[in-house]
């Protein structure tokens, strides 16, 4: 071993560092000694070290210090040291970036790596590579290709891998190595097989001919590296899933063979690449299962890990292909490695049964406080997801919950946690009470806002509503007398809507109110003087308009609203802005999450963009012809008319305003020798709709979508008109063209294909608005108009088939949760809430009985009276 | 897995000490690019996994195989879509070079007197990312510091009884 310390350092005991107290300027001033003659090899070694050690540590290195000491260095090429050489290309390759000029040590590695001395050729490429640019490596190609074949493994290795850095930037050079590197994938040397083939499936990616003749040449020859084999599989894998092929594929034989390799590693890769695939079907995972059940019981932690996280995808979508590996799992509960633990854990809550639930869950709760925040968040997915199946151990998973809840844990853990245990009060009314408390007692030391003021507006939706809501002021009033603005503004909203609900409640929520109307911040203090406004008024009415339903913030597109204030201020008019004109937002499909990665992937705020009917907007009010029929109010989902493997592919958006309907058809031509031009559809109604307009659209070519549109008008005399078939036409002038140039010939001939019908139903006119309390929307609304009707649905069995069908429909949203049918009960009321075309509210209330069939009774309120009418005629 | 098939499998190669000071690190993409969030990361990882010795974690999106000797704590840190095993076949390697290097005095002293052997071994394990040897002789091979290089005129009395002794 060399000895480069003095003495003294080494009897300075144990804890001393060398190096500890390095100045960066000291070091550059030794660095001199790189001029002396004749060169202390060992010195200036040290001092290499030293800058080297200095770089590691992040150091800052001005661009001057750096090129003085840099080109003091290249000096040290005139020594034949070995050790000291290579520090010098270690050194080159750290400094290549905050160095000016490195270049003009080109020659001397280029002297290295053609040179005799075999340890100095590969690190020389490596380095010269690192300092090259597109037109130098040109000058060195020659030398390159004649390293990439070299029989020496590390100058080949090196220089193959030094090629795949360069691919980037200059892949037209390295493009023309193709032959060399083909050469050295059959080397005996595995490194440099490995290389080889990287290199290769990196020039070739683009063309998957070339790869998939690539993989075939490779399955068959067989290689040796390990390294290669899991890059091979990778690349079969992508192959399969790109060219969606079959599992009866050679490939996927392929990757099936190497489940029974010799290495782990590729065992390995095989079995996660069989997982990972889409749509495998159980049988063909079970080998792939069966190994990872081997691997479970493996002595190496990493090995374990890799079997049970792979298991633990499985488990997603297939949890009875893992039920055989469950005692294995089990054996795993107990692992020193507490990931491995968490892991098997989750696994087993998703494919064991109810019974082995309590067990697990006191088993986790042992040692969750070891494991970290990524790895809690997975806990609580499974914790969500296991509610969802067995709601009645809601009660355990509840007081779980609380407990993680008072641990420590970032942001992303403890929202994980309050949004489980919100949907698990969503889910089971039983556990209302419980996991409010259990959030109140949250919120008494909670440091995320955006958590706080989320729990505040459920207190206030659901508290005024559970038998004793008096409870739940106090942690209210104390967030207004603790908290920042945004957490006081919240609980005041919530404290109003205690007070409108709760009479006996309004005369304390009322003094609150007084005292948060003296509060510091001006959005505090307004919402506290418009609510007491509101309440002091006791109107039931005005309540639900004002404080449960607040149809400002919650149905309206912000960007419609901006859109129409801004059109408002520009043609000043009397009348006062009418809110009714402004397009309402799509109600969010609430989607449950399926994905459970134990990855906290997405770290981006998620941002509300515009949505997909503010971009329809945008596009229509582009088009001149639809001028003046004012704001959007609603984009149906789209309706193919075709099938879906026709020459043209056409699909229909159905836009409704306010007397008018725009239909916009997204055409595809799927022939590349045709160019179709002048295309529209020619629509035929069945009612009294007068079709005023076509938009064609220009010029359709190859695989380019393109849109047409018709305007209708609704017919104004009947408007309760509100259903319509269309038989349409695709009209068109087609011109051949040549299939590669896409050059049309100068003639063409009209033409025209059948399309199959549209229909316009009442969903159409209706836009859907969620009313978080309904029997408050109700009340406003008013029985003036009100209408009744009973219906018997005879082909219908189930009430949840009843819900849905009543739902779809009528396009309604439901409010309250109403859409969830509780299990084994005969009767069920759904509540319905909607806007009408010209701004009329609608709510429906539907009885359901299930009998022989189910019979409906419909109680309809609504604003105007056509509108009441319409609903029942259309659902008689 | 999404991901492009490709050979850049190792994201950072760290060595800290028994107070999470770090010895070595070298980061091969930009998932920390800054000295600051690569010392936040790195004390993050420390403490996590400074007190079990249990080879591997899933930390802030990556895997992390680990392995300690005496007051030294080596890293390899690469994708969580990555082969764990091909992570652990680097820290294998890395060790059992250093380990041969040093004679099998892996820790923290011995490592700070042969900080060249470490930064040359790890150059020949990694190149930008891509595993360059897996074979610990082959590294070692490749590194060659030879003691002899050294001319006795320039050493101590002691370093030469010491080297002799050693070698013999």
């Amino acid at each position: 071993m060399i000895k480069k310390f003095d003495k003294k350092d080494e009897e300075s005991g144990s804890g001393s560092n060398p190096f500890q107290h390095l100045e960066k300027s000291a070091v550059l001033q030794e660095a001199r000694i790189f001029n002396e003659t004749p060169i202390n090899p060992r010195r200036c070694l040290h001092i290499l070290t030293k800058i080297i050690y200095l770089l590691n540590q992040g150091e800052h290195f001005g661009t001057m210090e750096a090129t003085e000491a840099f080109f003091a260095m290249t000096r040290l090429f005139q020594s034949n040291d070995q050790t000291l050489r290579r520090m010098c290309y270690l050194t080159i390759k750290e400094m290549a970036n905050i160095s000016e000029d490195v270049i003009i040590v080109t020659s001397s590695l280029t002297k290295d790596m053609t040179g005799k001395e075999d340890v100095y050729r590969g690190p020389a490429i490596r380095a010269l590579c690192r300092i090259t640019d597109t037109t130098m490596l040109q000058a060195i190609e020659r030398y390159m290709k004649q390293a990439i074949v070299d029989k020496v493994p590390s100058v080949s290795s090196s220089a193959l891998v030094s090629s795949l850095h360069m691919v980037k930037m200059s892949y037209d050079v390295v493009k023309r190595w193709v032959n060399e590197a083909q050469e050295a994938a059959s080397s005996d040397n595995i490194m440099v097989q490995y290389h080889a083939l990287g290199l290769l499936y990196h020039l070739r990616k683009n063309d998957r001919l070339a790869v998939s003749k690539m993989l075939n040449k490779f399955t068959k020859s067989g290689l040796k590296s390990p390294f290669a084999y899991c890059m091979l599989i990778r690349i079969a894998s992508k192959l399969l899933e790109e060219t969606e092929a079959g599992h009866d594929s050679p490939l996927f034989d392929f990757i099936e063979s190497c489940l029974r390799n010799k290495h782990e590693m590729v065992v390995y890769e095989a079995a996660s690449a069989i997982v990972h695939m889409p749509n495998c079907t159980a049988r063909e995972l079970a080998p792939a299962v069966s190994v990872l059940q081997l691997f479970c019981s493996s002595p190496k932690a990493a090995l374990r890990y890799a079997a049970v996280r792979t298991l633990n995808k499985v488990a997603m979508k297939h949890p009875s292909a893992v039920t055989a590996c469950n005692l294995d799992l089990e054996n795993l509960i107990t692992d020193s490695n507490r990931s491995i633990a968490t892991l098997a854990i989750t696994t087993l809550l998703k494919t064991g049964s109810e019974s082995s639930v309590d067990r697990l869950m006191k088993q986790i709760s042992s040692f969750v406080s070891e494991i970290s925040d990524e790895f809690k968040v997975v806990v609580v997915q499974a914790i969500s997801a296991l509610c969802q199946k067995y709601p009645r151990k809601h009660s355990v998973m509840m007081n779980f919950l609380s407990n993680m809840l008072r641990d420590d844990g970032g942001f992303e853990y403890k929202r994980a946690i309050v949004d489980c245990i919100i949907s698990i009060i969503e889910e089971n009314p039983e556990s209302k009470e419980t996991g409010l408390a259990h959030l109140c007692e949250f919120i008494e030391d909670c440091e995320h806002t955006v958590l706080a003021t989320k729990i505040l507006h459920l207190l206030g939706k659901e508290g005024p509503r559970t038998p004793s809501p008096s409870k739940y002021i106090r942690f209210i009033f104390n967030r207004v007398v603790l908290e920042s603005e945004a957490v006081r503004a919240a609980a005041v909203s919530a404290l109003a809507k205690f007070g409108a609900q709760n009479d006996d409640l309004l005369p304390s929520v009322l003094v609150l109110m007084q005292r948060c109307m003296m509060d510091s911040d001006d959005e505090v203090r307004d919402r506290a003087t418009f609510y007491m406004n509101v309440l002091q008024q006791k109107q039931k009415a005005l309540n639900a308009a004002y404080i449960f339903n607040v149809r400002l913030c919650l149905s309206v597109s912000v960007p419609g609203l901006e859109k129409s204030l801004h059109q408002y201020t520009l043609e000043p008019t009397e009348k006062p802005f009418d809110m009714k004109s402004v397009p309402l937002a799509n109600t969010p499909i609430t989607e449950q999450k399926t994905e459970f990665a134990p990855v906290a992937t997405s770290k981006l705020p998620e941002k509300p963009g515009p949505t997909r009917q503010d971009i329809y907007q945008e596009q229509l009010a582009a088009i001149p012809e639809f001028q003046g029929l004012g704001s959007l109010f609603k984009t149906s989902e789209a309706v193919q008319l075709t099938e879906a493997e026709t020459e043209y592919v056409v699909r229909c958006v159905k836009h409704t305003f306010a007397r008018h309907m725009v239909f916009q058809f997204d055409c595809t031509n799927t022939l590349n020798d045709q160019l179709l031009q002048k295309v529209m559809v020619q629509m035929e109604p069945s009612e009294a709709y007068e079709v005023l307009h076509y938009v064609p659209a220009a010029n359709l070519p190859y695989s380019q979508p393109g849109s047409c549109y018709s305007l209708v008008r609704l017919p104004e005399d009947d408007p309760t008109a509100v259903s319509c078939t269309f038989s349409c036409t695709l009209k068109y002038l087609v011109k051949d063209c040549d299939p590669n140039t896409g050059e049309p010939d100068d003639d063409g001939y009209d033409d025209e294909y059948v399309l199959e019908d549209l229909e316009v139903t009442v969903a159409d006119h209706i836009q859907k608005v969620l009313k978080p309390n309904f029997a408050a929307a109700w009340d406003e609304v008013g029985d003036d108009f009100e209408k009744e009707e009973t219906f018997a649905l005879a082909s219908v069995r189930t009430l949840d088939e009843a819900v849905g069908n009543i739902i779809s429909f009528l396009g309604m949203q439901p409010c309250e949760r109403s859409d969830k049918v509780p299990e084994n009960k005969n009767s069920h009321i759904l509540f319905l809430a909607g806007v009408f075309r010209g701004g009329h509210d609608v709510l429906v209330r539907s009885r359901l009985a299930l009998a022989d069939g189910v019979t409906m009774q419909v109680t309809v309120r609504s604003s105007d009276e056509t509108v009441v009418d319409i609903i029942l005629a259309s659902v008689g | 897995m999404d991901t492009e098939p490709s050979l850049y499998t190792v994201k950072a190669v760290l060595i800290l000490d028994n107070d999470g000071e770090r010895l070595y690190a070298k980061y091969y993409d930009d998932t920390y690019p800054s000295v600051k969030e690569q010392k936040a990361f790195e004390k993050n990882i420390f403490s996590k996994t400074h007190r079990t010795d249990s080879e591997i974690a899933l930390l802030e999106g990556l895997t992390v195989v680990y392995k300690s000797n005496i007051d030294l704590f080596f890293y390899v840190v690469g994708s969580s879509h990555e082969n764990e095993l091909m992570l652990m076949a680097v820290l294998n390697c890395l060790f059992d070079s250093l380990s041969q290097m040093l004679r099998k005095n892996v820790e923290r002293r011995a490592l700070l007197e042969n900080m060249e052997g470490l930064f040359l071994a790890v150059d020949e394990i990694v190149d930008g990312g891509v595993i360059l040897e897996s074979d610990p002789q082959q590294v070692v091979h490749r590194v060659a510091l030879r003691g002899e290089d050294v001319p006795y005129s320039e050493q101590t009395v002691t370093q030469v009884m010491k080297t002799k002794l050693k070698w013999s």
